[in-house]
Formats: structure tokens, sequence, C-alpha cells
């Protein structure tokens, strides 16, 4: 029986969430989940926020994660964390990592962009994971390859074995870029367990 | 084989399964990967078409001819589409013809969130309405079967959540591609009206074995359950609902018209209490009322947007049929409020020129239906509306026509691949009723909203191959426009000057901003550096909504990253603080 896991991914605009989706959801199918993935697409491309929901299990449903469901939200970007924070379940993981990105109203200064949202997110409890996603893809080769450093850190929250992660970027990435997202994955899946406990 | 598809993939997939031998449509998100993933396939015949009118002629002459068809469109793309529509169910198929409408609930891109359900009642249309993926497919090769055999055209309709979700589906082989044969009979397809009163007569007999059909088929059947509650549904809600109410009896509705009332009374006689859950508007809840059984659906469930399953246990809740979840800790109370992320024109945009430029010559402008919609929010501000696909140039007319203090001050902005769709007849008609209105025709060389489709002026057709390239210059000449002006929108002060000029000429005049969409032709320039010193955060640079440029201490910041050296803050400051990479050629 496989035990059902919602994985919501935010971010914005061109950042990758759909890739990373789309891994997730062949290292998944490999291992024998049903699956369901939901996305938006036309406006929201146009550097807006962006979500991708991914719903594992015996059997899925609906595409959609409601509120307080997520097990694991993985967020590109701080300020797309703090906006979709209530869809985690109690007792659920955000994984961060930790790049600003600053929308239009806060760039034209007419909105702030929150300080300190991971020191705000942490004093309420939330279980969080810090990651340094895009200096790390950058240290990798590719700043592109941010998203598979974070998903290397999902890969610790979940039941499938790395061989079949492995074969799953493999599937989804081009063989020229497979490489540098062979080791933007091992980081962010280091950097993962280390934190495991924080 | 098991492959995740999405529902779009799926819908194509069970073309290329079925028979399919041509496709058309018109882009519009939800519907537009169907004849994209279509146009890989070796064997069908697809392309898009100026509009979604014109989309489903080309499909009706197919289907009459004996092909089988597929014609696609977004939810408001069959409005377009209705005259031909309309008048489709009377004379029917030869080959089997699926339209499939892609409807938006909660309008995630989409101006309304009209309920194209009715359209299959009005029209006089079977529909199908799938829940996920495999779904899609198969229902997809059956509504093709069922086009055939009842001489009906069938609506395939989804929502964003089937649309855009992605689901197992299992694949199959294809089935040989024949055309069926054709035979003149102008007695069903030539609709003079002592044809007409025939067809029409025909299609409440078609109906009536329709309505045969739906009581028997396998696509519209119980999920037993607890007859406690009972459940009615169709599309994306049977999955929230089997989510939400694993215990309950469902009636699953998979064909929504003509409904199974037969066995909808059976089903509402087997429970206690029966609920309808359906998007949007209380098209299968009218229905059941009027069989006179009692029933519990828009007095509970929302009439607007999207629906999930948090939002239907709340609904439950307040209906005693779950009981009252214990109260969890909200984790964001008492955190800042996340500033909104609102989509915004990219870096390099040609159109921002055009919306600043409107912005500071204090313009009306009509607006139409594509990304320079988005030239209407803060702080660009240029547009004062849009309402569907080519709406802007009449409206420029009509406001010129009847306001006297705004004429002279108004313009129409409309993209290139929204005037082929139906910008041209509205041109025509400022043209022919003496209109002194301005048209500013965004020409950047693609349908860029909906993901970079190819129309009649690029060059290019969905199929890959070259295409003739019709000359917008010369085709808004002869439809008797005097006065065409083609400018370059970054070289900002000949467009103010153009504009100036145009707005106070005499007669229609048409002047076409054309450089291509900056995500289509990535020529990155070197980034614009500030000059800290001659900066005095006089915040001008900002009213472009560049998402590139910021101020930070007083001082405008331009972000190397995300700068692609289009050079427009370097012809809007003030004082020369920005400075270019290079000329902007």
């Amino acid at each position: 029986m496989l035990k059902p896991v919602d994985v919501l991914m935010v971010g914005v605009g061109g950042q990758g969430t759909i890739l990373a989706s789309k891994v997730l959801a062949a290292a998944a199918q490999a291992v024998g989940y049903d699956i369901k993935v939901s996305e938006i697409h036309g406006m929201a491309q146009r550097g807006g926020s962006v979500v991708t929901q991914v719903r594992l299990g015996e059997k899925v449903y609906s595409p959609l994660i409601s509120e307080g469901e997520a097990d694991v939200i993985l967020a590109f970007e701080e300020l797309e964390a703090l906006r979709w924070l209530s869809f985690l379940k109690p007792g659920g993981t955000l994984i961060i990592n930790n790049q600003q990105i600053y929308p239009v109203p806060v760039l034209a200064g007419v909105a702030e962009y929150p300080q300190n949202i991971i020191a705000q997110i942490q004093s309420r409890g939330v279980n969080v994971q810090v990651l340094k996603a895009l200096e790390q893809a950058i240290s990798c080769g590719n700043a592109k390859a941010a998203n598979v450093v974070l998903l290397g850190a999902l890969a610790q929250k979940l039941p499938i074995e790395e061989k079949i992660w492995r074969d799953a970027l493999a599937a989804t990435i081009p063989p020229r870029l497979l490489e540098v997202n062979n080791t933007a994955f091992t980081a962010g899946f280091i950097a993962g367990n280390v934190c495991a406990g924080c | 084989m098991k492959e995740l598809l999405s529902g779009n993939v799926a819908i194509a997939r069970g073309a290329y399964e079925n028979g399919v031998i041509l496709a058309a449509g018109y882009p519009g998100t939800p519907s537009t990967e169907i004849l994209e993933t279509l146009s890989r396939y070796e064997g069908i015949y697809s392309e898009w078409a100026p509009n979604e009118k014109v989309a489903l002629e080309v499909g009706i002459g197919a289907a009459m001819a004996g092909a089988r068809t597929i014609v696609t469109m977004k939810h408001v793309g069959v409005n377009v589409a209705a005259d031909p529509l309309l008048s489709l169910a009377y004379t029917g198929v030869n080959g089997g013809l699926v339209l499939v409408s892609a409807d938006d609930p909660g309008m995630h891109s989409s101006q309304n969130e009209q309920d194209n359900r009715y359209y299959a009642k009005f029209a006089k249309l079977a529909m199908l309405e799938p829940s996920d993926s495999q779904e899609a497919k198969d229902m997809m090769g059956l509504g093709l079967a069922i086009s055939e055999q009842f001489d009906i055209p069938v609506m395939l309709r989804t929502t964003t959540r089937v649309a855009h979700s992605q689901s197992m589906v299992e694949l199959g082989e294809p089935v040989a591609r024949e055309i069926k044969p054709y035979s003149k009979d102008v007695k069903k397809n030539l609709m003079v009206p002592a044809f007409g009163r025939l067809r029409r007569i025909s299609l409440a007999e078609r109906m009536a074995k329709l309505a045969e059909y739906s009581e028997n088929t396998t696509l519209n059947f119980i999920v037993p359950g607890n007859d406690k509650v009972g459940v009615i549904t169709s599309g994306i809600s049977f999955q929230l609902v089997r989510e939400v109410l694993p215990d309950a009896a469902v009636l699953k509705l998979g064909m929504t018209n003509p409904l199974p009332l037969e066995l909808i009374k059976k089903f509402a006689a087997q429970v206690e209490t029966l609920f309808v859950v359906e998007e949007l508007e209380p098209y299968l809840e009218e229905q059941i009322r009027m069989l006179g059984i009692k029933v519990t659906g828009k007095d509970l469930f929302p009439y607007t947007g999207e629906y999930n399953q948090g939002l239907l246990r709340r609904c439950f809740v307040e209906a005693g049929v779950l009981s009252t979840p214990t109260q969890l800790v909200d984790p964001t109370a008492g955190l800042s409020q996340a500033p909104p992320r609102p989509p915004v024109l990219c870096a390099g945009c040609p159109h921002r020129a055009v919306f600043y430029t409107l912005r500071r010559l204090k313009l009306t402008v009509t607006g139409d239906i594509g990304c320079y919609t988005l030239g209407g929010l803060p702080p660009l501000e240029g547009i004062d509306s849009c309402v569907c696909m080519g709406a802007s140039i009449g409206m420029a007319h009509g406001i010129d026509k009847a306001v006297p203090n705004l004429k002279g001050r108004t313009v129409a902005v409309i993209g290139d691949s929204t005037f082929l769709h139906s910008g041209i007849t509205g041109l025509l008609n400022a043209v022919y009723n003496n209109s002194d209105s301005t048209i500013i025709i965004l020409d950047n060389r693609t349908t860029a909203m909906t993901g970079h489709q190819d129309h009649p002026a690029t060059g290019r057709n969905l199929m890959g191959q070259v295409a003739p390239e019709v000359d917008i210059t010369m085709l808004c000449r002869s439809l008797g426009v005097k006065r065409v002006e083609v400018v370059d929108p970054m070289d900002l002060s000949r467009l103010q000057e153009v504009i100036k000029s145009e707005i106070n000429a005499p007669g229609p005049s048409v002047i076409i901003a054309r450089r291509p969409c900056a995500l289509l032709k990535r020529e990155i320039k070197p980034a614009v550096t500030v000059n800290q010193e001659k900066c005095t955060g006089c915040k001008t640079c900002l009213k472009l909504s560049c998402p590139a440029i910021s101020i930070i201490e007083n001082k405008a910041l331009v972000t190397a990253d995300a700068c692609v050296g289009c050079n427009l803050c370097v012809q809007v400051c003030k004082t020369g603080a920005m400075q270019g990479g290079q000329a902007d050629a």
C-alpha cells in the first residue's frame, strides 16, 4: 500500500517548477504510484506566481491540493513560500530556496517585500529546510539547475530510491544537460539529508 | 502501456487512435495543446484557422465529405463559432465531428467564465464531459462514434482542471483512417427554409434516440455507496466528490446532453438526500428540478469559480453531511501579508512602449485580447477596456461617432493575431462609415499569449510548413484605409509623433507598431547601467513597469540578469542616468 503524498511546488514563472514536477512524476510512476499533476498555463507564465500540484497515492481522485493538505511544499522563492504556506499540512515540511525575486508592485515601490520571511515562518513552528539552491546550482555549473537542487532535497522526503530518481532525471532531461543536473541533484540530496533534523 | 498525459494531450491521442483525418482550431487557453499535439502525428492534417468560426466551417466541410474531424477552441471561441454551430445540428454530419469546448471556471486566463454546457442544449448537440485524462481520450473516440451513429455533432466539454491536469492513460493502437463515401444530399445539407423544416423534425427524432442512448450508455453510471447521501455530478466535480464523500452513492454523468432522465429518477428514488455538485451554472440542477425531484445544489454550492475538496468539505459540513473538523491552527496567522505577484509584460516587450506613450498622451484606449491586455494594469494603465476578440476597433469607432469630446482622443489597440481573427471587419466598418478613429496594430509577429502559435501573417502554418504571409499594411490599404504608418515601437519619440499626428488626422488611420515578441527573437543586448550621480530617483523609469527596474535607496537599479538591453528606459530617463550598452538599432 503506497502512502499518499501531496507535493505543492511554488515559484515564479520561468523558475522550472514544471520540469521538476515532470521528474517527480516519472520517479513516482516507476514506483507504481497513481499520479495526478495540475498546473496553470497562460497568464501565469508572464512572470506571475506559479504553482504545480503533484498528488501521489494508490488511487488519486482530485488533481488539486486543498489548504492544509500538502505534505511538502517545495518553494522556489521566499515570497511564494509565504503566499502558499496555508496549504501545508500540520507537521508537513517546507523546503525553501533562499532566493528573493521582487514582484512588480515591490519594484514599483507600491508594496514591500516582507522582511525575514524564513525566520517568520520558522517562528510559527513550521518544519522548514532552507536551501541555497541558486548558489549551489551555479557552483554545479548552471544556474538553471536550481530546480533540480530542490528536487534532490525533496527526494529525501519521499519513499523513492535514489536510483529511480537518477533514471527519472535521465528520462526527462536532455542528454547534454544531464551531467550538470545529476550534480545539482546530488548537492540537493546531501543538503536535504544534513538538514533532515532541523 | 500507460503514460501520464494532460487532458489535452489525451484528447489529441484519442483523435489519433480513432481515425481523425482533419483537425482545426484557434489557440485559446485551456485548449491550445490539443492541436499542437495533433500536428506532430503522422497522417493527420491540422491547421490553425484565423478564428473559431472558420475552424468549425473547415471541420463541417471535412465531416460532410466523410472525414472524421476534431475542432478545438476555448469556451469564448464557441461564441465566435456559434453561427455555423447552431445549424450544424440540423444538417448533421457524415464523418464524425467532435467540437472541443475548453471552459475556464475561475477565469485563470479568460475574460469570463461562461458555462458552455448550455450551448449543447441550445444548439442540440450530444455532449460528453470527461473527468480525467483517460476519460478524455476515451470520450474523444466514443464522441466520433456517437456523432456518426446519430448524425449529430458532439461537444466534448472540458474545464481547465481536466485540460491541464495530468493523469495516467492507457494507450491504444490507431485504427485505419477511412473516409466515408460522400453523396450529394441537398435535403440534408442545404439549409433553405423548406429543407430546414425537415431537418428540424429530424433533429428532434435524433435527439430522442440520443436520449434513449443516454439512459443505457456506460458513460452514465452509479457508484454504489451508502444511500443516505446521493450525489449527481459530472466532469472534474466527480473526482472531488469521490475524495470528499468516499462512501456516498454517486451518479456520475459522462453524457450531459441529453441527460438520462429515467436514470436520474431511479437514482433519486434510492437515496435519502440528494445533492448535485457542478461548477458554474445550475445546468444539471435545473433539469433535475424539472423532474419534480427535490435536490440541493446552488443554494449550498457557489455559482462562481472553481471547486476544490476544501470548499466542498465546508459545504457538506454546513449541510450536516460531514461533521465539523477540529479547528486547525492557521500557520500563517500573524505573518506578513504576501504582496501580489501579477503577471507583467516581459523585459524587452515591444508593447510596453506603446502603453507608456498612450498613457502619457492621456488618450482613451479601447483594448483587445492578448498579452497586451496586461498594459491596462498599473503602473502602465494604458488601456480603458477589454471585452472580446476584435472589440477594440468597433468600440473606438462607436466612441468617435457618439461622443464629440472624445473624438480625436481615442485609439483602438489590437494585436496582429487578434486583428486577423476578428479585427478586419471592424476596420472595414470604420472605413465604410467614415470613421476618424485611430487603430494601433501591435504586430509582434505571433500569437504570444497562448505560447507563440503561427497565424496568417507569420509565414508558417501549424504543420511547420512555409506559408504565404499576409501583408498587414496592404490588407489595411485594400480595405480603404488611406493613412497606414509602420513604426518601430522601440523608437519612442517617433512612435509618439506618429500617434499624435494620426489622432488629429481626418479619416481612419492605422498605425502598425511592428517588432517581434521579445520571447520570439531572443536578442539579448548588453544590460542597461545606471549612472548613480545622474540618477535623481525621480521614478519615471518605474512607469514602464519593467521587471528589470527597481528603485533602491532612491536610485534606479537595473537587474542585469533580467535586462535584455531594449533601451526603452534609456529613452524615458530625463537625466541621462540610464546608459545603454549599445544603440538600439
